[in-house]
């Protein structure tokens, strides 16, 4: 433990807490075990694929299509998310009015939900003969079994996302920048466009990004919404599922594995500098 | 440009702040409003604002009943305790933001807002720093940036909450002196909120006293120093030693001890508190003189030219009592002549008595 | 990273909306505040009530009975024993690596600790599929052990060890996440307290540490809890899809909604939607409990 403790203390510092090797060498082992060395497996497996097949297999049209599909409607349910969760967001923060509490509450509801089951319910609710569904008939739109269907399951996983971003800095927000614009003359959707909304605007952006990661990766209630037919309603993961993994292909199912793993880094990243921002703009460390 | 509040009344679930308040702000004057925390003054302060409504009662700017006009279109300007400058703006933007909301047809062009606000930077020495964020500010840089901000929109009256009181003492001391000067380059109707009677009694024209949200005094800082108008202004406005006691004559009864009084508002046999402040108390050594209140020596605090002498009542440290404490600033030699645990007695030069039923 | 609802990120309607409704620069115009709620709230509606509605509606579309039938099916209970086994063993091993790891990131200071923070919040950035297949890829027939474990009759993948062990990838940064902030902002000051006042590691630990954190501690256990039970994609890949042997309930309602024995399918989905509605009961309560004392100190 020695050489660790060199490595990881470079300084040479005391530490007057107990615990140090102890906790920090469990956690990485156990993050080494659980989540790194599993994960390498993908890339590892994939380089048992030539750059020609690796490329033949995440540029197949049918799997460019998932692509399209995935992103897109990720990117149309955090944009729709963006906008109403602001609202909501607001709402709970500015507003009273009854069952607040309970609207509250019931926010994280996809974070707590099984997603599988959010997708049956979601597929019987807009499907044509549905409550939801019901009512769209008559206009000639379906919903369930069609792209649109995948839309209305991202909504749905998004919504927390960017409510639970936004409350936050909104609730910490001193009146006094309104005020101080009020003073000076400023009209309130002046007030709103100009001091409220780029102070909201990391935090909005987060959001986004957290709902967008967690869209393109969404599975469960995805799938049951979808139909999932080929080039018009099949989303990414899912074709990690049928087509590759089913049919014993393990390294096309790999291969699309890395795209979206990859994807995800980007995020990941993505994210973390946006927290930074929002940190910085809003005065909030941490 | 005057301001009047009238009959103002305020209550916050079922507490209540402003209690009838009427104030009269005489143009082109620094007033300010102080008071210990809670007495109502930041609130009366946010309703002429138009930040905050009265229950009852009027705000008249210009003679114009104004209490219905709302914040923005009142052309107060506002200068906010913890500054509330737009973080996400350079210095520069923050002062022009006043100009930049106006209605199209009143706001000036671009050159006439950089002329502006280039000025008003000079105004308060920050112009160099002008492509600043508020964050890389220091405190009384701030504080100069939302001053400046709120005089922009050419207010008719600058209203400053607790302008100084998120600062440190030596930055605050400088930025008293410097806003005392802008005024008297401005001429701008200013009222300022504070709890540091120092603060009040140096910088501004007149002082208003508020308690439990009641007016107690208004009057120019020699005025409400000199003369205090009740109990609470006399023991506000600087260290006072108390007594309690009934009035025998030209004399307090206090205990066993007999105090000159100085004559106002005292009938006989009166219940009254009378106040003397440390440096109108004498302190003599010879226990027989006439007057005055028995106690024992038990700090000497000598620096500088003059020294702080604290004691204790004796007839309470014969008692076994908790004594009532005493503090009288004397000369630094006359200290010199007295030593902790003596004896002496205290003889107050003017002793100011209020009726007790009014403290 | 702000995947999850945090307890310490500002305690929900912590104020009231009087402050803003009252404030002439803080509020909008009437129609304006109407417009914004009525949006926000059918959006609400239509996006979370309806879908959490529809499955107990569902559920009891046959009747009682029917719901009841599909519920004691001995598929199901075992379906619900495997969920509870898989979430029994996921949920604790979760817990002391959460508790780890937050002791050594917010406690000391060392190199490589901003990476550490970011690969622990990976798995929430992963999808669920790829959960399932990197286990599969390392322990399947053609992985990297799959081959040692046939030899020696140790079933991992398409059996109950490949379920527990997708569902703890999944599940793996929830108590962590919920801790590290926490105790960072808390700080070492009561931990060095301890020590200089003669405590040992494991009496700071349980006296000084554990009280300071339990509220993050269980609030981070039911989120995981929540998650663990209810995981769909990563479990379904690794699952064999065996009834009564390898079916969590989330793959028993899909197994069942795929044989259009829609009412079954949802009486088992309103257990998991009750579950859903106890944990953000509990969630709801924690805050609570953990924002009072704060706000008791506010007043005083």
């Amino acid at each position: 433990m020695s050489a660790a403790v060199s490595f990881f203390n470079p300084t040479g510092q005391t530490r007057v807490l107990p615990g140090f090797g102890l906790s920090l060498g469990y956690t990485l082992v156990y993050l080494s075990l659980v989540v790194l060395i599993p994960l390498s497996a993908v890339f590892i497996q994939t380089t048992s694929l030539t750059w020609a097949e690796f490329w033949a297999i995440v540029s197949a049209p049918r799997v460019v299509a998932t692509y399209k599909l995935s992103f897109g409607a990720a990117l149309a349910a955090a944009a729709i998310n963006v906008v109403f969760g602001l609202m909501l967001a607001w709402s709970l923060v500015r507003y009273s009015f009854p069952g607040k509490k309970l609207v509250d509450a019931l926010i994280d509801l996809p974070f707590a939900l099984p997603t599988a089951v959010a997708g049956i319910s979601l597929s019987a609710l807009w499907a044509s003969n549905g409550w939801l569904g019901g009512l769209l008939v008559p206009f000639g739109i379906k919903v369930a079994f069609t792209p649109l269907g995948v839309l209305v399951a991202l909504i749905f996983i998004g919504v927390p996302f960017v409510v639970r971003t936004v409350q936050p800095v909104l609730e910490d927000l001193e009146t006094e920048l309104e005020e101080a614009a009020a003073s000076l003359g400023a009209h309130r959707r002046q007030t709103f466009t100009r001091v409220l909304l780029p102070v909201l605007t990391p935090a909005l952006l987060t959001g986004f990004a957290l709902a967008f990661a967690r869209g393109v990766g969404e599975y469960g209630s995805v799938i049951f919404i979808a139909g999932n037919i080929p080039m018009v309603s099949e989303i990414t993961p899912l074709i990690i599922i049928i087509t590759k993994l089913e049919q014993y292909d393990e390294s096309g199912a790999t291969a699309v594995a890395v795209v979206m793993l990859l994807f995800s880094f980007l995020m990941l990243l993505t994210i973390n500098l946006l927290q930074a921002w929002s940190a910085k703009r809003t005065g909030r460390n941490r | 440009m005057s301001i009047q509040v009238e009959e103002i009344s305020k209550t916050f679930a079922g507490v209540t702040v402003l209690d009838r308040v009427s104030l009269d702000f005489p143009t082109g004057q620094l007033v300010a409003l102080l008071g210990p925390s809670g007495c109502g003054k930041t609130t009366l302060l946010r309703v002429i604002a138009g930040l905050e409504t009265a229950d009852a009662g009027r705000v008249i700017l210009e003679g114009e009943d104004a209490s219905r006009t709302h914040v923005r279109e009142r052309q107060v300007g506002f200068v906010f305790q913890h500054y509330a400058l737009f973080r996400h703006m350079t210095v520069f933007e923050n002062v022009a933001f006043g100009l930049r909301v106006q209605p199209r047809k009143q706001r000036p062009k671009e050159p006439e807002i950089r002329r502006r606000v280039t000025r008003l930077l000079e105004l308060v020495q920050m112009q160099w720093l002008a492509d600043r964020f508020p964050q890389q500010l220091s405190g009384g840089q701030r504080q100069r940036i939302a001053l400046a901000r709120a005089l922009a929109v050419e207010p008719r009256v600058l209203l400053l909450d607790e302008p100084f009181g998120a600062l440190d003492a030596q930055v605050r001391k400088e930025l008293r002196r410097w806003l005392r000067a802008l005024h008297d380059d401005l001429h701008v109707t200013s009222i300022f909120v504070t709890h540091d009677q120092e603060e009040a009694l140096e910088v501004a024209d007149r002082v208003v006293l508020m308690n439990r949200g009641r007016v107690e005094q208004i009057g120019t800082p020699d005025e409400v120093y000199e003369r205090p108008a009740s109990p609470f202004v006399y023991s506000f406005l600087g260290a006072a030693n108390v007594f309690r006691g009934r009035v025998e004559g030209a004399n307090v009864r206090v205990g066993e001890a007999t105090l000159n009084h100085d004559g106002s508002d005292a009938d006989h046999g009166a219940d009254v508190v009378a106040f003397v402040r440390p440096h109108e108390l004498d302190i003599v050594t010879d226990l027989s003189a006439p007057n005055g209140v028995d106690a024992l020596v038990r700090r000497i605090l000598a620096f500088g030219g003059s020294a702080r002498v604290e004691l204790d009542g004796i007839e309470e440290v014969k008692a076994g009592a908790e004594p009532t404490h005493y503090e009288v600033v004397l000369p630094r030699e006359r200290a010199g002549t007295l030593t902790q645990g003596q004896q002496v007695r205290l003889v107050p030069t003017p002793l100011r008595v209020f009726r007790q039923e009014a403290a | 990273m702000a995947i999850t609802a945090t307890l310490h990120g500002g305690s929900p309607i912590a104020h009231g909306a009087h402050r803003y409704e009252n404030n002439a620069a803080t509020r909008e115009q009437p129609w304006v505040r109407r417009l914004i709620l009525t949006l926000a709230l059918a959006f609400f509606v239509l996006f979370l009530l309806m879908p959490l509605v529809v499955v107990f509606h569902q559920a009891l579309a046959k009747g009682w009975g029917a719901a009841l039938a599909a519920v004691t099916d001995p598929d199901a209970l075992a379906a619900v024993r495997l969920t509870l086994l898989a979430a029994g063993i996921a949920v604790p091993l979760n817990l002391v690596f959460g508790v780890a790891a937050a002791w050594s990131i917010a406690r000391f200071e060392f190199r490589g600790k901003q990476i550490l923070s970011t690969l622990i919040d990976l798995p929430f950035s992963v999808s669920p599929v790829i959960a399932g297949l990197i286990y599969v890829l390392m322990f399947g027939a053609q992985g990297w052990f799959g081959h040692w474990f046939i030899e020696h009759d140790i079933k991992i993948v398409f059996a109950v060890p490949g379920i527990v062990l997708a569902t703890m990838f999944v599940t793996f940064p929830f108590v962590a996440r919920e801790l590290i902030p926490l105790m960072q902002a808390q700080g070492r000051d009561d931990e060095e307290a301890a020590t200089v006042l003669g405590a040992s590691g494991l009496q700071t630990f349980w006296r000084v540490t554990l009280p300071n954190i339990k509220w993050g501690l269980l609030y981070g256990t039911i989120l995981c809890n929540a998650r663990a039970m209810g995981e769909f994609g990563a479990v379904s890949v690794v699952s064999g899809h065996i009834r009564g042997q390898t079916n969590t309930m989330p793959l028993h309602v899909e197994i069942l909604y795929n044989e259009y024995n829609f009412a079954a399918a949802f009486a088992v989905a309103s257990l998991l939607a009750m579950l859903a509605l106890v944990t953000l009961a509990l969630k709801s309560w924690v805050e609570w409990q953990a924002n009072r004392p704060v706000a008791q100190q506010e007043i005083i």
